[in-house]
């Protein structure tokens, strides 16, 4: 570079002359069984893409209704029992068909073994069941969904569940079991990859960040999500059978239902969160050009948050009865598993120090996740003091409170990823300027949509109500206007990314200039990875390796 | 994925040993070694996740129990300890015989390990057999959870020449809990088993063929874990359910 | 608190009449109130914090003025100092949120109690003078009002979010939560358990009335009987002085003065009699029998109504001897044996 310096890192190849490799993942076998087949953890990537972003837009299109019925205050767009089929639809399809997958199914699984130094995942046929798993409960709920919905609230409260509703309640328990399953053996491929196929050198701490937040991840859907299972088998043996395992006329505890739930369902928000957290660390480290700070810290931050994870379930049953000596011990507990994201946010901020930061897209979002995030997770520890719960609890608060972590957080992490991995997924570079717009677009249309829900909250608007006291219209309105930027934001991306794929520029190998094992293979990669499997010798964000390697390399023709 | 030898070990000079290369090995994994561990921390990992499914069970059960001991003690004494305690005879037969295959396998006798399968399908099928008749036994009693359920033997044991203190009807009304869970506890079990005897089926006919008698021995490894360990469940289900308080206190 | 009451009182009257706060109604609410502004604060000094240094770091090492990193290996001493001052702060945060949960779930023990049945999707408030409300509940300010609560289905949760109090109404037992409101007026009150298709209809007026409106109230609205009346009626009527009339003789202990005492059961267990248990004695006899009393007491699961329970246990909770009932009972038939199955032997079976 001459003179001035550039204010971004991107670095591509001369266009004129650059063409995208003539052997990788994607040519490599034609024809729609060659896709639907695979064993390739990079191609089964790909086709989870595909398939959580249609379902995001679904469960999208019910947030829009949602908040489309929210503009007034009277019922008056939908019937009651339709609305509580948008938010129950719009839960299970974002939770367990969206967030759940998103990053483990396409970048852990796309990078996890390149970043190793391995060909593929340790069982690729498991792989594709995973897939096929995800898409039978996906087909499962949409049939739920066009047989007439359920409307029991993701949440499948019992007695509600299993007496009081003749929704398609078994159909989509079903769905989830099956997606359950799905997670759990991407969670088993991950555990026992990234154990046992480590290339020479690559020792536990010279891995990626990015692999530890998916091992850990990994091991909260291994050990939380059979629990899932069985309470949605009790759900389903209660409604056919009426044994009165939850029914108190015959003796049964629905408390104990909620009791299972939430042992999966709180480790499912870290499942959700870590992976979106190790995306953040590698792209903070890439545009700081900087090792992450404090890597151990952080690397036993994503164990401890997945171990804490599994002890505080029943903060999600302050107000439920109970007994008071349990709440102090559950509330205790959240505080403790808040420490360790703390700890992440202030490592995250100290890589910029001393760094050399460039704002391209990944970045932006990385801003925002931090921003957000921690307001989503301060807010979470408002929800973890007992008293101060009483009050917010099943309110707009928690609705707030649970986006902001979940989509301020995970899902402008998955954006981040997807846009710093995208020149090596596709081989092309998303189109720069309207990516940042769309971040900034997300951004402002996050908070305008969220933050007044703070505020309803505290005043005490009820969360999954249909109609609410007109003194909350105002601030209803702000949120509905804001999910309609929100919107604008997110269909953004589909579009360019999309266009992107025939006309982006072409990225090359390393278009960030970063170090980790995926950015010195050629973009998009080969379907065995590695012509031959390297030796690592370097540690993790190892820039001054990088730079070395950069001098000494011989540039390629073509 | 198909199970050629592809080429794609590190060429010049980077091999420290000779490594052994059986038609069944993954492309993706450098040694034979490697994707034998891989395969059975798998599947130790996913035994892992079975305790977590049927732990939930296990909790409920222990949960009922203390609330409402008198109606499970006396719930229990319907079970049928003979044939619960034939079942674990088998079951522990039929393990015993699956590590005998395991042996087999490793030492690539093929001719043993194939009756070693078959004789470790027959006594599963035997304990099916024998839950069959358990199942049947329940259901003339009218214990089956659901609109045929009847609390008639508790409340009224002398009409049923049940040596047993009658309970209370709102008490009574809590068996239907205790075989709520039975059912669902050694149901789900079953279900295990038959997914088994299924897999066993399939590996029977691949040993048949030679398949597992010239080095590769890692499905048959790994299956005998999972057979084992739902050989181990039932040890803590048969005396959980048959064997623990099954009489109140006179 | 350490903010002066007149500043206080400013800010949580501003912001109320923004319509951004609800109205601090409630002796609770000042307490519930202090813990919020001190998470704000922490939220708005952390988040600041953050973006601060987000901010000046991207500023002063932006790569036009830092074109090289510095590869910082890391340093214990701040990885120490924003471990501990965090869990330091949680910490804090936990003792005072568990003091503020102590503070709302434990009454004061001069509380009057009225009852809160939950239903699909109504409620409906019982006063022990014999009041009945539909999706309103009177009170009198300046007295605790303590709410025993139950659902006759699903879960609910009854919130009042002026008073800052809400609890969980679930079927199978009974819930509390306690206030005491301070400045007469009109509160919501919400349904915040979703549980079906009109939940967000399940909503009601809690209006406080200054102690003499409260006294003109009660003499207005009553419905003739008390629910401890209505409870001597059910008691009668459904049998249960057959067995517990108080006589040297009877099958079943005698229930004069037995709430708020320390009952001995069969099985050697002690336990205090309270709601709970006297609810749960009616629908569970089998496990809660006293001792010195053979376990003949029929259940009256699917015989009684929530509403009738309530009716019951007020009686008991007032029994304060065993005239009355055993003057009913001569009016009936006296020599009846105790019914082993429920609803044998008596003459009528009307659930109330």
């Amino acid at each position: 570079m001459s003179a001035p310096i550039s204010n971004t890192i991107v670095n591509l190849p001369d266009q004129s002359t650059a063409t995208i490799p003539k052997r990788n993942y994607i040519n490599n076998e034609h024809g729609l069984l060659s896709w639907l087949l695979t064993g390739d953890h990079k191609r089964i990537a790909m086709l989870y893409l595909i398939s959580i972003t249609f379902f995001f837009f679904i469960g999208g299109a019910f947030a829009g209704l949602i908040r489309l019925e929210l503009l007034t205050p009277q019922p008056d767009l939908v019937s009651s029992d339709t609305y509580n089929k948008f938010f129950t639809m719009h839960g299970i399809i974002m939770i367990f068909l969206f967030l759940v997958p998103s990053v483990p199914a396409t970048l852990g699984n796309f990078f996890i073994p390149i970043m190793i130094g391995a060909k593929d995942l340790a069982f690729p046929k498991i792989n594709l069941l995973s897939w096929y798993l995800y898409m039978i409960g996906g087909t499962l709920t949409l049939t739920a969904l066009v047989l007439g919905g359920v409307d029991t609230g993701w949440t499948f409260t019992t007695p509600l569940s299993t007496h009081y509703l003749n929704t398609h309640v078994i159909t989509a328990a079903t769905a989830i079991f099956i997606a359950g399953f799905s997670s759990i053996f991407t969670g088993l491929n991950f555990i026992v990859t990234i154990h046992r196929m480590r290339a020479p050198g690559m020792t536990w701490f010279r891995m990626p960040l990015f692999c530890w937040s998916n091992y850990a991840a990994s091991v909260l859907m291994v050990l939380g999500t059979p629990v899932l299972a069985i309470a949605l088998v009790l759900v389903a043996l209660e409604r056919l059978v009426g044994i009165g395992v939850f029914d108190p006329t015959k003796g049964g505890d629905p408390l104990l239902f909620q009791h299972l739930f939430w042992f999966y369902s709180h480790p499912a928000v870290y499942i959700m969160i870590l992976p979106g957290m190790g995306v953040i660390s590698e792209v903070i480290s890439t545009f700081s050009r900087k090792r992450v700070f404090g890597y151990t810290a952080v690397a036993f931050s994503s164990v401890a948050i997945a171990l804490f994870g599994f002890f505080v379930w029943a903060h999600h049953m302050f107000i439920m009865g109970v007994s008071n000596y349990s709440a102090l011990v559950f509330s205790l507990l959240t505080m403790l598993v808040a420490v360790p994201s703390a700890i992440k946010i202030f490592n995250w901020a100290f890589t910029l120090q001393k760094g050399s930061i460039t704002f391209e897209t990944p970045m932006l979002y990385a801003f925002g996740f931090m921003g957000l995030f921690t307001i989503g997770g301060l807010t979470g520890v408002f929800l973890g003091s007992l008293g101060m719960d009483i009050h917010l609890t099943e309110t707009y608060f928690i609705v707030a409170h649970f986006h902001f972590v979940m989509v301020g957080g995970m899902l402008m992490a998955f954006l981040a990823g997807i846009h710093f991995w995208w020149p090596k997924m596709t081989g092309r570079m998303y189109p720069e300027s309207l990516s940042k717009l769309a971040a900034v677009i997300t951004f402002i249309g996050f908070n305008l949509t969220f933050l007044p829900q703070f505020i309803l909250g505290y005043l005490g608007m009820p969360r999954r109500y249909h109609a609410y006291p007109p003194e909350f219209q105002v601030l209803n309105v702000l949120s509905t206007a804001g999910a309609t930027v929100l919107g604008v934001g997110y269909m953004l991306p589909l579009l360019y990314l999309g266009w992107s794929l025939k006309y982006g520029a072409i990225a090359g190998n390393n278009p960030w200039q970063a170090t980790g094992l995926e950015w010195q293979i050629q973009s998009p990669p080969l379907t065995e990875n590695f012509v031959t499997i390297p030796i690592v010798d370097y540690e993790a964000y190892d820039y001054e390796w990088l730079e070395k390697k950069q001098r000494e390399e011989v540039t390629t023709v073509g | 994925m198909d199970n050629t030898i592809a080429t794609t070990h590190a060429e010049a000079g980077h091999e420290e040993h000779e490594h052994i290369v059986l038609p069944q090995h993954r492309h993706h994994f450098e040694t034979e070694e490697q994707q034998r561990e891989a395969g059975s921390f798998g599947m130790w990992l996913f035994l892992l996740t079975e305790i977590m499914f049927f732990g939930g069970l296990f909790f409920a059960y222990l949960l009922y129990r203390n609330w409402y001991y008198p109606a499970f003690a006396v719930a229990s004494n319907q079970l049928n300890v003979p044939e619960g305690a034939v079942n674990t005879a088998i079951l522990i037969t039929s393990g015993f015989f699956m590590a005998l295959g395991v042996w087999a396998a490793e030492v690539r006798k093929k001719n043993v390990l194939v009756l070693m399968l078959v004789l470790t399908t027959l006594f599963g099928v035997a304990f099916l057999g024998v839950k069959a008749d358990e199942y049947h036994e329940k259901y003339e009693k009218h214990h089956i959870p659901g609109p045929n359920f009847s609390t008639a033997m508790f409340t009224n044991p002398a009409a049923y020449g049940i040596q047993e203190q009658p309970l209370a009807p709102d008490m009574a009304q809590h068996t239907e809990i205790f075989f709520f869970l039975y059912f669902a506890m050694t149901g789900m079990h079953a279900v295990h088993m038959i997914i088994g005897i299924g897999i066993l089926f399939w590996l029977t006919w691949r040993a048949h063929r030679g398949e597992f008698s010239a080095g590769y021995v890692a499905p048959i490894e790994n299956f005998g874990l999972y057979w084992h360990f739902v050989d181990i469940v039932w040890l803590f289900l048969f005396p959980l359910l048959y064997l623990i308080n099954r009489h109140l206190p006179k | 608190m350490g903010i002066s009451p007149v500043l206080w009182q400013f800010l949580v009257k501003w912001l109320h009449n923004s319509a951004l706060f609800p109205a601090e109604a409630s002796t609770i609410a000042p307490y519930t109130d202090a813990l919020y502004f001190f998470l704000i604060a922490m939220t708005v000094v952390g988040m600041f914090l953050v973006v601060v240094l987000v901010f000046v770091f991207s500023l002063k090492y932006r790569r036009e003025k830092s074109p090289v990193a510095t590869q910082v290996e890391g340093s214990t001493l701040l990885e120490a100092t924003w471990t501990i001052i965090p869990l330091a702060i949680f910490l804090v945060t936990f003792v005072w949120g568990a003091l503020l949960y102590f503070r709302i779930y434990d009454p004061p023990a001069n509380a009057m109690n009225i009852y809160v049945v939950g239903k699909q999707w109504m409620w409906k408030a019982e006063h022990p003078g014999g009041q009945h409300e539909i999706n309103a509940l009177h009170v009198p300010a300046g007295r605790p009002v303590q709410l025993t609560m139950i659902s006759q289905d699903v879960f609910h949760s009854f919130s009042i979010p002026d008073f800052r109090v809400k609890r969980e109404v679930i079927p199978g037992r009974y819930t509390t939560v306690w206030f005491q409101a301070t400045t007469p007026g009109s509160y919501h009150i919400f349904c915040t358990q979703y549980c079906g298709t009109q939940h967000s209809m399940m909503i009601g007026e809690v209006t406080v009335l200054t102690p003499e409106d409260y006294d003109k109230w009660t003499k207005q609205s009553t419905s003739g009987m008390s629910l401890a009346q209505n409870g001597e009626r059910l008691f009668a009527s459904m049998g249960c002085n057959a067995c517990h009339s108080g006589t040297a003789a009877a099958r079943g202990p005698s229930l004069a003065g037995v709430y708020g005492s320390r009952l001995t059961l069969a099985n050697g267990g002690q336990v205090l009699v309270n709601d709970a248990y006297l609810r749960d004695a009616i629908l569970n006899p089998s496990q809660h029998v006293t001792a010195g009393f053979a376990p003949i007491m029929p259940t009256y699961q699917g015989q009684i109504s929530e509403d009738g329970l309530i009716d019951l246990v007020e009686f008991i909770k007032n029994m304060q001897s065993n005239y009355r009932v055993q003057q009913t009972q001569m009016t009936g038939e006296t020599d009846q044996a105790a019914p082993t199955t429920p609803g044998e032997g008596t003459t009528e079976t009307v659930k109330p």
